[in-house]
């Protein structure tokens, strides 16, 4: 019976079917769990007594250039997957501009969500509105380095030519993390700038 | 038609000395430090997994007879309250922690790839990272406690106690990030599992063909990548409140005390039965073997095992019932406490039937096997009676909680790993055990276990409370606290005739050859111990028997195939198959022997160890190293086929 699985064979790490693949999809689930509890967390706390207007400490957070830098995060997922599917069809130099643009992107996020942190009226310690606020944006924005460190080492790896129309599945694998960065933020924002507007303050 | 490196018809062949002599060659760990520090071979990390959980349960073994011995008697002073703390807490640490989950994962890291008919697990050197940072954790946890600073408010650690404002030394701090950096080593070991388990199934292994033990360990993993987030953010956000000025937890400035306790039983309660559920897996195995039959109802068993996690996500609140909720939230949990024993109720019947209606083969394996039947019943009647209210608050915080707990980590977790470790050590090392001295390892920690638990229920329905360091003369609590320490220094006696038994028949136990117990399943159709490379070919199989194909009486003419299959033999190869079926769809680059792992693992402690410290610039230094040594780790390898093949493309 073993000589039916004589067959052609694709070697090595090749597109989903590759391990690193497999990983990076339950690293995912358990990334996106760590989040599921993070706004447990903020949830749980938001729905416990507090003095008016602690929670969310100093109102509802303006939700202006929140917005913006959503939308810059979300266009960083346009360029990657542009990249991606350019690799697939053998162009290379698309793959190098369009990593490399997610990776501007995701450094521009980065700064105007520092220029937020700056921006707001108090400290890590004023209240446990003010530590759900930097902790959990503090983690996102930890995740968003390393995503950019990620595309920043695809950006390289591709320049140098390691990368094919049939070797990409690092491509895939780094791009993957990436778009749950970015889809993970959704949450984040949702919790932070829109839920008090729906009625969740103090 | 010419074959690229991209893709290959490998060929179909019988074994042969010489194939068996090459695979060797490029599967063998270099010999000396470097192949100590650097393997990568499952069979090599799950031994250390097993040999380094046992420790820690010796270690925590002597920390509960240490404080036995204060207990033993009203108003003795053999310990200070505050040693008496911290022994309790470090004890339920590292049973918990550091023994009940890492064994399971060192017995599933060798035997898996052996059950499946593959060469290795997944990711070899995600397997080499999650065994070190599991070993350095464990000495970071146990760093503070050497020194005088070990956690001292219970495993569970709730504020306020173990909040800066009641609790000032660094003993907490060393828990909690101690219990963040553990937490990594158990999410990568979860994902490997997961990722073997759906890619490395040898041909013709469908998921209704898989054994048991890999459906309790794979039930396990994928509970705890959605579990352990919970209680890693939960020790992190109170190493933040106490040092950084958070309010998480703090009630005094409008956190609440509260989601500590949910976020830390969100996680608590899947990981019990993540500690229980590979266990049960090596009875599926195991005591059929002993009964001369294939297990009752294998497929409503691996459906139980799947329930029995998946109810175990909604049940965490029982851990809580006192803590003033709301009467509908108490009924909810309740229920679904209650529930979960028709799912455990399956596996208990599904033994007794093989069992009933087997030829029983009473060996020390079958003996631990089958007496872990009567002591989960037990466990489980005890953990029912807890499971209701009412109960529920006459009794929380008291010995029967203790006695509970005990039946069923001991009884689900210490007896079936002791059974497994007699049925598979002539697997491990060519050696049987032996067995006259075995009977006595058994008798021994059967009776210690039961005369040294069992009255702790007597003692909780006395109204004994659980986690003080004295009690009374005048409490009636004396003679049963005597009986339980006398118990408890009798099971000692029995954990050192196994630990005896094994120095023993390490030397000079019987030859094993390939399959002692004439068992049914893929790892005893390889030679004991095992090559490096497992399987010289890849084998096919067409049933969950193997090896019993034949006695068994299939009408199906298709037999599985040991020794004749795929040849994978151009570098360090293995065959990846689809999720299902298990038809192969590629074959993989494996990895060679590397230092990253080690280095990496080292990194992240340095990390730990600068947060614990509250310095800067430790964990800077930890954070750059840890960056350094993934980049190293990713970089596409020519080797494992992850870059073009640049002389063909140019």
């Amino acid at each position: 019976m073993a000589e039916r699985l004589q067959q052609h064979l694709p070697v090595g790490a090749m597109d989903t079917r590759a391990s690193g693949w497999w990983a990076m999809i339950f690293t995912v689930f358990t990334e996106a769990s760590l989040f599921v509890y993070l706004l447990f967390s903020y949830y749980y706390l938001a729905v416990q007594p507090h003095a008016s207007g602690t929670f969310p400490e100093g109102g509802p957070p303006p939700i202006g250039i929140a917005s913006l830098n959503t939308a810059i995060l979300l266009l960083s997922s346009v360029a990657v997957g542009w990249a991606q599917l350019g690799i697939e069809h053998n162009k290379k130099w698309r793959l190098v501009i369009g990593l490399g643009i997610g990776a501007l992107l995701g450094s521009i996020f980065l700064a105007i969500q520092w220029f937020e942190w700056g921006d707001r009226p108090f400290g890590l310690s004023s209240t446990p509105y003010s530590s759900l606020y930097f902790v959990i944006t503090g983690f996102h924005m930890a995740h968003v380095v390393v995503g950019v460190l990620i595309l920043l080492a695809l950006t390289w790896w591709s320049k140098l030519g390691y990368f094919n129309s049939r070797r990409f599945a690092h491509i895939h694998i780094g791009a993957l993390y990436w778009h749950f960065v970015d889809a993970v933020w959704i949450a984040v924002f949702f919790t932070f700038y829109i839920t008090p507007l729906l009625g969740l303050k103090a | 038609m010419a074959s690229t490196d991209y893709e290959r018809r490998p060929t179909v062949d019988t074994e042969t000395p010489d194939l068996a002599e090459r695979l060797k060659r490029l599967w063998e760990t270099a010999p000396g430090l470097y192949g100590w520090l650097a393997t990568v071979d499952h069979k090599e990390i799950g031994l250390r997994y097993i040999i380094t959980a046992f420790v820690f349960l010796i270690l925590g073994g002597i920390e509960a007879l240490v404080f036995r011995l204060q207990l033993s008697w009203s108003n003795l002073h053999i310990l200070t309250p505050e040693q008496y703390d911290q022994l309790f807490t470090v004890h339920g640490m590292t049973m918990i922690f550091l023994y009940a989950g890492p064994v399971l994962s060192g017995f599933s890291n060798y035997l898996w790839p052996m059950l499946l008919g593959a060469r290795d697990m997944a990711l070899p050197r995600l397997n080499a990272l999650s065994y070190w940072i599991y070993l350095f954790a464990g000495i970071v946890l146990y760093s503070g406690f050497a020194v005088g600073f070990g956690p001292n408010v219970g495993w569970f650690n709730y504020v306020p106690l173990a909040a800066r404002a009641y609790n000032d030394g660094p003993n907490i701090d060393v828990y909690a990030l101690g219990m963040v950096l553990l937490g990594i080593s158990t999410t990568v070991g979860s994902i490997n599992f997961i990722v073997t388990f759906l890619r490395m199934r040898c041909p013709g292994m469908s998921i209704n063909r898989v054994p048991i033990l890999v459906w309790g360990t794979v039930t396990a993993s994928a509970a705890n990548i959605f579990a352990i987030p919970a209680v890693s953010l939960a020790f992190l956000l109170l190493w933040m409140d106490r040092n950084v000025g958070t309010h998480f937890f703090d009630a005094t400035a409008g956190g609440s005390a509260m989601l500590w306790q949910h976020l830390f039983w969100m996680f608590g309660h899947p990981w019990v039965y993540a500690i229980v559920l590979p266990a049960m897996g090596m009875v599926s195995d195991g005591l059929p073997v002993f009964c001369r039959r294939p297990l009752v109802g294998y497929s409503v068993v691996a459906l139980a095992t799947v329930a029995t996690m998946v109810l175990g996500f909604g049940v965490w609140v029982h851990h809580m019932f006192a803590t003033g909720l709301p009467g509908v939230s108490l009924s909810f949990f309740s229920a679904a406490s209650i529930i979960i024993a028709l799912p455990s109720a399956v596996g208990v019947f599904a033994w007794l039937a093989t069992i009933w209606t087997g030829r029983p083969v009473f060996t020390t394996a079958f003996l631990f096997f089958a007496s872990f039947i009567l002591l989960f019943t037990i466990g489980g009647v005890s953990g029912y009676m807890t499971g209701s209210v009412p109960v529920d608050w006459q009794l929380t915080d008291t010995y029967f909680v203790v006695a509970h707990l005990h039946y069923v980590l001991i009884g689900i977790n210490v007896f079936p790993v002791v059974g497994a470790a007699y049925f598979w050590f002539p697997k491990f090392f060519g050696r049987l055990m032996d067995e006259r001295l075995g009977r006595w390892n058994f008798w021994t920690m059967f009776a210690g276990f039961n005369i040294g638990f069992f009255p702790m229920h007597i003692s909780g329905l006395l109204g004994m409370p659980r986690r003080i360091y004295t009690y009374g003369d005048g409490m009636g609590w004396n003679w049963v606290n005597l009986i339980t320490t006398i118990g408890s220094f009798l099971f000692a006696v029995g954990v050192l005739l196994f630990v005896w038994n094994v120095v023993k028949s390490l030397r000079n136990g019987a030859a094993a050859g390939e399959n002692p117990w004439d068992a049914p399943t893929l790892e005893w159709a390889t030679s004991s111990p095992p090559p490096p490379y497992n399987f010289a070919v890849i084998p096919t199989v067409a049933s969950r028997h193997p090896l019993w194909e034949d006695r068994l009486g299939r009408a199906d003419p298709q037999r599985s195939v040991v020794g004749h299959g795929l040849v994978l033999a151009q570098g360090r190869e293995a065959l990846g198959t689809t999720p299902l079926d298990a038809e192969p769809n590629v074959i993989l680059k494996m990895p060679a022997d590397t230092l990253v792992p080690v280095c990496l693992a080292l990194a992240m402690t340095v990390l730990t160890g600068g947060l614990i410290l509250v310095n800067w610039l430790v964990a800077t230094l930890g954070i750059v190293l840890i960056a350094i040594a993934i980049g190293a780790w990713l970089w596409p390898s020519a080797t494992l086929g992850e870059t073009a093949e640049v002389s063909r493309d140019g």
